[in-house]
Parts: C-alpha cells; sequence; structure tokens
C-alpha cells in the first residue's frame, strides 16, 4: 500500500479535506442504505399493513410469508428461472466469445449485434417479446404462414410454462454481456501459452477445453455473481412480460416484494420478503467479496 | 542554495513499524549526497521526509537556518526529480516546467524565461511544446529534471531518477547530472541503491541500513575503510571476499587470523582490542588477491572453478581447499590461459586485507 | 489440411451470422410492426415487410396513446425521465468523483472501512430500501416527485460510480501527486488541474452508464412516482399491459421504440465505451 499518508505540515485543510469530502457519501450511504436496511428489517417484524405499525409481532410475518403458497412459487420460479438463465446466458456467451476470438473479419459489427440488447430496458425488451410471443398473432402465427399447421406455441398464457418466456428474453438480452467479459479475458491470455499447447500437438477445441478456459476462471466466478445478482433482482423484465401471471404463476421474489408491499397492503409480509432477499444476496456475495479483498491483498 | 541538518530523526509508520530510528547528519551548502542502501532501509523514506511528502516522527530538520518539520512541502525551497518522472500527461513540457511558478502566480513573462533557460541548460528546447507521451525516457527524465530546476530550489532531491533507464542512457544521465551540479552549485541529495551510480556521483555517501547510518564518507574512503561488513559487503563489484577466521595472534600494528584447515593469514590492522580465540570475519576484495608462483612465501593453493571473460579484464572464481566458500578474483586480460580445474597459489598481501569483529565492526587499517 | 481449416472456418461465420440475425429478429420485428396498420398486421406474420409503411402509430404513441386512464401518449413520461435522468447523473457522477479521488489518492484510516460499505451497496437488492424509501420520501414531501426520483438515484447510483472512478484512480501513480504537492497545489487544485483532466475516458464510461442505468429504470419509477413524475419505462409499460381496449401492437412496438430510443443512440455513438463500463463493473474491487 503506498498512499500518501497524512502529516501535519498537509496544514488543517488538506488533513480534514479529504474526510470532509467523503462525508456526504458516507453519510447518505450510512443512512439511506444501511439504515434502511435496518429500518425495513424492523418492519418485518411489526404488524404493519397498509400503512406503518410499529407493532411488534416477532417472527410472524415470517411465519406467513413461509406457509403462503405464492411466495413458494415464486422462489420455485427464481429458483427455476436463475438456473436456466444462468446456465443459458453462460453457454452462449462463452460459445460466441470463443467463436469471436477466431481472428474473425467482422468481429466489431458482430460484436455491436450481440451487445445492443444490453443498453435496452428490460421494459423494451419484454414487451419486444411479448408481442412475439403472443399466441395470437405471434410465433404461432409465423409457424402457421410457414406450413406448420399444428405448431401451438401458448406459453406467454400457459401458468406451465410461464416462467420459461423470461427465461428466453432474459438470455437474450445478457448473454452479449456474458461474450464481451469472456472476450476481454481471453485477449487478457496470453498468447504464447497457446503458441506452446499447439507446439505440443493438442488441437484447438482442446486448447481452449483444458487450458484456455480453466484460465478464465476468475472472469467464469465474477460473471456468476453478476448473473446470479440479475436473476435475484429481476423484477422489470417479469413485470413487462407476464406480469407475474397468468395467476401468478410467474411471480418472482421481486415481484411478490412489490406486490405485497405496494398494491396488497401488506407492508410487514413485503418487508420480510425482502429481507430474504437480501439474505440471499448476501450469502452470495459476502463470500466473494471476502476472497476478492484477501486476494488483492495478498496480491 | 542552502544547508541541511538532520538532528536524531526518527520515523514510525505504527507504533511497532520504525522506518528510520536514530538519523543525523550535516549536508553542507551545494554538496551532493547520495543515500545508498538496499530498499526497505529507509533512505527514500529519508528523502521523502525532507521533501516533506511525509511526517517526521520525531527529530528536527534544518534547511538553510530554518527549522522545516512544519514547513509545507512546497515552502521548502526544494524540487523533486522522481524515479516514474511524474510528469503531467495533459500538459506538455512547457507548462510542466512552469505549473509551479503558474500556482505562485509568476507573471507568464517570467515563467517562459524561466522555462526557456532550463530547457537550454538541458538541451530540451526543441520539446518543449510536446505532450510527456510522445518523448523518450531519456527525454522524460531531463523534462523532469528542467521541472526541478525552474523552481531554482535550494535544495534538489532525486529519488532513483535514473531506475528506469536502459543501461546505455542512465550513464549518459550520470555524466550529465555531474555537469549539472557543477554548473549549477546547488546541494543536491540523491536516492539510489546501485552503488556504481553512488561512487560515481557523490561527494559523500551516506550508507543506510535497517533505518540507521552505516557510515557516511567519500566514495574512496568509504571503498577502502569501510567501517562495518554491511558497508564492505555493500560497496564495490564484484563484492568484497568474505571469510570466517579466528585470531591467533595480535599487535597494535598486525593481526594474524587462522582460517579452517590451519591456513594463516596477516593483516596491518592495528589489533589492541583482539586476543586470541576471537571470531572475526577476514575480508579482501578481488582485485586485491595476487596470483603468485608455486613456493612463494604465505601462498596458499586453490583451484579455478570458473573464468569469466570480461574483455578489459577477467573474473576468476576459485576456491581454497578445506574452505567452503567460493572467492572472487580479479585478473587483468591478459590471463586468458586459465581454465576449469587449473591448480593456481595465491596471496592475500596484509596491507589489503582487511578484519572485522564479532559485532560486524572493523578493526583500523595500519597503512 | 488447408481444406479443412477453411471448412471449419466457413462453419464458424455462418454460426455467427444466424446468432446475429436472432440478436437482430426482435429488432427488425419491432421496427417492421411499428410501420404497418393493425390490418396489416392481423393479415401478415412477424417476418412479413410492411407493405404501406405508415408512421401512424409512431405518433399515436407519443401523443395519444392510452396508459390507463390518461390517453396524452408517451411524449410526458419521455420528458419526466430527461428531468430525472439529467440531474441524477450529474450528481451521482460528481460525488463518484471527488469519492474516488479521496478513496484512491487521500486515504486517511478508516476510508477503507467506508469503501467496503460503499462497494458492499452496489450488490444490496434495492428492495430492502423500498419501504422505508417510500415512508422518507413522504416525509420530506419528495414522495411522487421527480427530484424524489432523482435522489434515489443518486443514493443508489454512488456506489458505481465511486467504484469506477476509484479503480481508475488507483491506476494514476502517487507520484504525480506528490510532484503537484510540490509544486504548491493543494486538494482541489491537484483535483481540478491533474486528475480531472486526465478522467476523460472514465467520465465518459461513468456518465453513460449511469445514464442506462436510470434510464432504463422501473422499479424505482413504478414504486416512487405518481402520474405527474411517472419515467418512460413506467409509461410502456402501462401502455402496452392496458387490457381496456383493443390490443395495438403497432403503437406497442413504436412505444418500445421511443423508450429505447435515447439508450440505443448513446451505444451506436459510444459503444466502446459502454463495454469498458461493463467489464469495469464486472471486475469489481
Amino acid at each position: 500500500m503506498s498512499t500518501t499518508t497524512h502529516s501535519a505540515h498537509y496544514g488543517f485543510a488538506e488533513r480534514w479535506l479529504p474526510r470532509l469530502v467523503l462525508a456526504p457519501s458516507f453519510v447518505l450511504s450510512l443512512v439511506f442504505i444501511y439504515g434502511f436496511i435496518a429500518w425495513n428489517g424492523y418492519l418485518s417484524f411489526t404488524a404493519s399493513r397498509i400503512m406503518p405499525n410499529y407493532e411488534w409481532v416477532g417472527l410472524d410475518q415470517y411465519r406467513i410469508l413461509f406457509e403462503n403458497e405464492r411466495w413458494w412459487v415464486a422462489v420455485q420460479n427464481l429458483g427455476l428461472f436463475g438456473l436456466l438463465f444462468i446456465a443459458g446466458a453462460m453457454g452462449i456467451g462463452i460459445f460466441l466469445a470463443v467463436l469471436l476470438d477466431q481472428k474473425i473479419r467482422a468481429e466489431g459489427v458482430l460484436r455491436t449485434i450481440y451487445l445492443y440488447p444490453l443498453a435496452l430496458s428490460f421494459i423494451v425488451t419484454g414487451t419486444a417479446w411479448k408481442w412475439m410471443l403472443n399466441p395470437g398473432l405471434g410465433l404461432e402465427k409465423l409457424m402457421h404462414d410457414w406450413g406448420f399447421a399444428n405448431f401451438t406455441f401458448d406459453w406467454l398464457v400457459n401458468p406451465d410454462y410461464s416462467i420459461y418466456t423470461v427465461v428466453i428474453a432474459a438470455i437474450w438480452q445478457s448473454s452479449g454481456f456474458v461474450m464481451a467479459l469472456f472476450l476481454a479475458g481471453l485477449r487478457g491470455i496470453d498468447d504464447s501459452i497457446i503458441k506452446a499447447a499447439q507446439i505440443d500437438g493438442a488441437s484447438l477445441p482442446r486448447i481452449y477445453w483444458r487450458i484456455v478456459l480453466p484460465a478464465l476462471r476468475p472472469v467464469f466466478f465474477s460473471t456468476l455473481m453478476i448473473l446470479s445478482h440479475i436473476a435475484i433482482k429481476s423484477f422489470d423484465l417479469v413485470m413487462a412480460l407476464t406480469g407475474g401471471g397468468p395467476g401468478f404463476s410467474s411471480d418472482v421474489p421481486a415481484t411478490f416484494m412489490y406486490q405485497m408491499a405496494f398494491t396488497r397492503g401488506q407492508m410487514g409480509l413485503g418487508a420480510a420478503s425482502s429481507m430474504m432477499m437480501l439474505a440471499t444476496v448476501a450469502a452470495l456475495v459476502v463470500p466473494y467479496l471476502y476472497s476478492e479483498l484477501r486476494s488483492k491483498r495478498r496480491g | 542554495m542552502a544547508s541541511v541538518t538532520l538532528k536524531n530523526i526518527k520515523k514510525n509508520y505504527t507504533k511497532d513499524v520504525t522506518v528510520i530510528k536514530n538519523v543525523s547528519l550535516d549536508i553542507q551548502d551545494g554538496e551532493f549526497v547520495v543515500f545508498v542502501g538496499p530498499s526497505g532501509c529507509g533512505k527514500s523514506t529519508m528523502l521523502r521526509m525532507i521533501a516533506g511528502l511525509e511526517d517526521i516522527t520525531a527529530g528536527e530538520l534544518y534547511i538553510g537556518d530554518t527549522l522545516a518539520n512544519d514547513v509545507h512541502a512546497s515552502k521548502r525551497g526544494i524540487a523533486m526529480v522522481f524515479q516514474s518522472y511524474a510528469l503531467y500527461p495533459h500538459m506538455s513540457c512547457a507548462e510542466n516546467m512552469g505549473f509551479a511558478l503558474k500556482l505562485a502566480g509568476t507573471p507568464k513573462a517570467e515563467i517562459d524565461e524561466r522555462v526557456k533557460k532550463a530547457a537550454e541548460i538541458l538541451e530540451i528546447t526543441h520539446l518543449l511544446d510536446r505532450k510527456p507521451k510522445a518523448l523518450s525516457g531519456g527525454q522524460r527524465q531531463r523534462v523532469a529534471i528542467g521541472r526541478a530546476i525552474v523552481r531554482n530550489p535550494k535544495v534538489f532531491l532525486f529519488d532513483e531518477p535514473l531506475s528506469n533507464l536502459d543501461a546505455a542512457l542512465r550513464l549518459n544521465m550520470r555524466v550529465e547530472l555531474s555537469k549539472l551540479h557543477q554548473e549549477l552549485k546547488t546541494t543536491m541529495i540523491y536516492v539510489t541503491h546501485d552503488q556504481v551510480e553512488a561512487m560515481t556521483l557523490a561527494d559523500r555517501i551516506v550508507v543506510f541500513h535497517a533505518g540507521l547510518i552505516q557510515q557516511v564518507g567519500t566514495p574512496l574512503d568509504m571503498y577502502d575503510n569501510p567501517s562495518n561488513l554491511f558497508v564492505a559487503g555493500f560497496l564495490g563489484s564484484p563484492k568484497m571476499n568474505l571469510l570466517e577466521a579466528e585470531v591467533v595472534a595480535a599487535s597494535a600494528t598486525e593481526v594474524t587470523v587462522k582460517l579452517p584447515k590451519g591456513l594463516v593469514v596477516r593483516s596491518a590492522v592495528d589489533g589492541s582490542n583482539a586476543k586470541p580465540g576471537d571470531k572475526v570475519t577476514m575480508g579482501i576484495r578481488a582485485e586485491h588477491m595476487r596470483l603468485v608462483e608455486e613456493g612463494t612465501p604465505e601462498a596458499l593453493p586453490a583451484r579455478v572453478d570458473l573464468i569469466e571473460h570480461l574483455g578489459d579484464i577477467v573474473l576468476a572464481y576459485i576456491e581454497i581447499p578445506g574452505i567452503n566458500q567460493i572467492l572472487c578474483m580479479k585478473l587483468p586480460a591478459s590471463m586468458t590461459n586459465l581454465k576449469y580445474g587449473d591448480a593456481i597459489n595465491l596471496v592475500f598481501p596484509k596491507e589489503e586485507t582487511m578484519l572485522f569483529d564479532a559485532e560486524g565492526l572493523a578493526l583500523k587499517r595500519i597503512r | 489440411m488447408a481444406d479443412q481449416s477453411k471448412f471449419w472456418r466457413t462453419v464458424i461465420y455462418g454460426v455467427l451470422f444466424l446468432v446475429a440475425v436472432y440478436y437482430l429478429l426482435p429488432l427488425y420485428v419491432m421496427l417492421t410492426t411499428s410501420v404497418k396498420s393493425m390490418d396489416e398486421i392481423r393479415a401478415g406474420n412477424l417476418l412479413s415487410l410492411p407493405l404501406d409503411i405508415t408512421f401512424a402509430a409512431w405518433s399515436k404513441a407519443w401523443s395519444s396513446a392510452c396508459t390507463g386512464v390518461d390517453c396524452g401518449g408517451l411524449a410526458p413520461y419521455f420528458w419526466n425521465s430527461v428531468m430525472m435522468v439529467i440531474p441524477a447523473v450529474a450528481i451521482s457522477t460528481v460525488l463518484g468523483a471527488v469519492n474516488g479521488y479521496v478513496l484512491s489518492k487521500w486515504q486517511f484510516r478508516g476510508s477503507e472501512v467506508v469503501f467496503a460499505m460503499i462497494l458492499f451497496g452496489v450488490f444490496i437488492p434495492f428492495q430492502v430500501l423500498l419501504l422505508p424509501m417510500a415512508q422518507t420520501l413522504g416525509v420530506f414531501g419528495m414522495a411522487s416527485s421527480i427530484s424524489g426520483l432523482v435522489f434515489v438515484h443518486v443514493v443508489c447510483g454512488l456506489a458505481s460510480t465511486t467504484l469506477f472512478f476509484r479503480n481508475y484512480y488507483v491506476g494514476i501513480p502517487d507520484e504525480l501527486i506528490k510532484a503537484a504537492r510540490l509544486d504548491g497545489a493543494g486538494f482541489w487544485r491537484i483535483f481540478f488541474r491533474i486528475i480531472l483532466p486526465m478522467s476523460t475516458p472514465i467520465l465518459t464510461v461513468t456518465v453513460i452508464w449511469q445514464f442506462t442505468q436510470i434510464w432504463n429504470d422501473f422499479l424505482f419509477g413504478v414504486v416512487f412516482s405518481s402520474i405527474e413524475s411517472r419515467p418512460i419505462t413506467v409509461g410502456l409499460n402501462n401502455l402496452a399491459n392496458t387490457s381496456t381496449s383493443v390490443k395495438e401492437y403497432n403503437v406497442d412496438m413504436a412505444a418500445a421504440l421511443i423508450a429505447a430510443l435515447p439508450t440505443i443512440v448513446v451505444y451506436v455513438l459510444a459503444g466502446k465505451y459502454f463495454v469498458r463500463g461493463l467489464t469495469a463493473g464486472a471486475v469489481k474491487g
């Protein structure tokens, strides 16, 4: 750690200015992030409904939450969505990154195309896919026009499949992101490693599978972190695409929380569900950050 | 121009981490002093304390007659040249050199004048409008030195300024720095880990080790009379040969020691405080060992392990049977017929042999 | 051997091309649908080219489409978003820059703790802040106002902007700061004369990142706004999910494109910085 340490002859201003400058942000995040988390935690132990009501009810809201069928549908959906979304986006993203790494002529153009969905709002993505997957005039009609008279595609309105439409749209939006991260990682790998392996007689697919991708483990983990984080936070896409429906078949915790807290007047329950979301994120992120910071310090 | 005086300077980063233990030093006005030592010895910390970039934990720092401990870095009348040049990348060279004056509110005409003058001294006038990015390493270092000259400081501080340059350029800049000092006659303090730079540039060398000054002196005096084992080992290339030994006989003008295997060597040092049986370290520089014919009195038998031809000289790495250590010997370039495995005989002349006691302190040489 | 590698290269190009088509398809569908009439939409299919190009859907989406009960199109929401995004981006970027400067170049006892605190903020699911924030904004009279939204975006954007600047400034050598101090520059002069002129790349990255995040936000928009202060994403969602009238897909698509236009333009103009922002955000700490 080589940093300018403070010293007596900095003068009063230079000694206190840095603290003063950092203070607003420190106070903002202390009060409006950490203070609010505590407040929200407190709300989850109260009987608050439409308005906050600070009557302490202990773990009642959590008991109600865990007995709520809709919550478990939401949790299940998140698990299913998270798994498929992460696997799909990772697979496609890594695949595209490896292909683009083969000295492709139109790389710039292709990269731009693969990445542009990321600039879009999930609401825009949801609206667009909602139209395309629409059972009446969308994909189904297209297939009929092409001669597949028996083709049906009703996932958007089928409670058993509605969550999968969210997966499709989410992968479309985010796989370019994975591609960009891995491509950056691939470009950072020393070319001579690949050359050496080629001299050893390894085939190109084998080199990637055995040498290059394992070297990208850190990229893999940070991407995994970001994708699972996106999955847990996902709210906009579900709202725009299915609104959590039909019924509550495609609810996820984020939409559940919103419904309870802001439209159903179940503030305490909403607070409890958001605390569960925070706990999940913390369980993922804290070990990750800890190991990151530790390796930084050692490095 | 000013002298610099350090009185009992100490530096702690935290309670337990002491970087400078107790340093006192007088630097004369106009002197070129080089702080030298291995990395982590405290020499750079000392320089940064003089500059005002680090707090002084205890002790007094005088620049001229002024107590400077609490004077702001920019008001101490010093200028510093950094290893990484530290040029502002978005400013042209002229702007870089004039920045301090501009901040001080100096009129533009005067800034231009002084920048121009400094540029002429360093022969970088043609570079003034360029950005640092467009310059080579050597040119950047000139601009960095120019930035220091423009401020017309009382003391110049150099923090390993040549370490980022390649070997040829380093030699070049070394000569130019010497010339610059002769021209400006300003006090200069220069930090380096390179003992060659220290030997060639300094009026006086200050050797740092473990937060303490080990020795202060002119380059040649220090080379000939290192006060302790650390200085003896640090200055000189190849390093001084050091061998464990035991005192056999001691007088005020000569000490006889015994190497392992009963080999006996005499040394012209003051042995008043030594007595037979004392453990000592014997030191002899590579260029002082002499190759002799077999049968010469006091000759030691040895065997050649490796020969390095450097063109102007020959380095022979030799082993004395029974002593588990390779010694290095500097020979004239004509000795090209030596080869691996040759049996040779050598002598350690007693005037050139040094002794260090169990604490590592040198016994005074008699010459 | 040469034939074989030529074959594989063709396959690679083929795959990449097909994937590109897949990525572009939704955009194509949105564009063509938005310039068709409803009759044409019913007659043709997703991929059929528009025969009779009309911008009626665009004009309706902009000025007269119904979002729930009111029928003023997306225009007011679009301007709400503009009014929200400009101050929010400006404030969060400025704070991020000075925070990053302090955290990298003027560290003091405890500044690492502050950094860790801010860093964790990047990961927090904002759902935990919604309820207390709604209460607080109400108390300060900022509920359902654009200024309230600006405040929320600044608080929640601080973590990313601080991280971006801090990581960039760590790469600027400390010796530069020392040299500037010897030259007589203080805290602010070093920032404005030395650091800021070197910050163009990271400023661009941060501004683009914050702009896309805030423009595309839906969660805060839907929770903290009322009819007068709704941002465009909420307007679009209401428009597309209004079930009172016959579904007009051409208007939906035109509306979606209007909502997407600013970020797409930014992406096309400064795609390089956009990608850099993503990678910078990914390699945290």
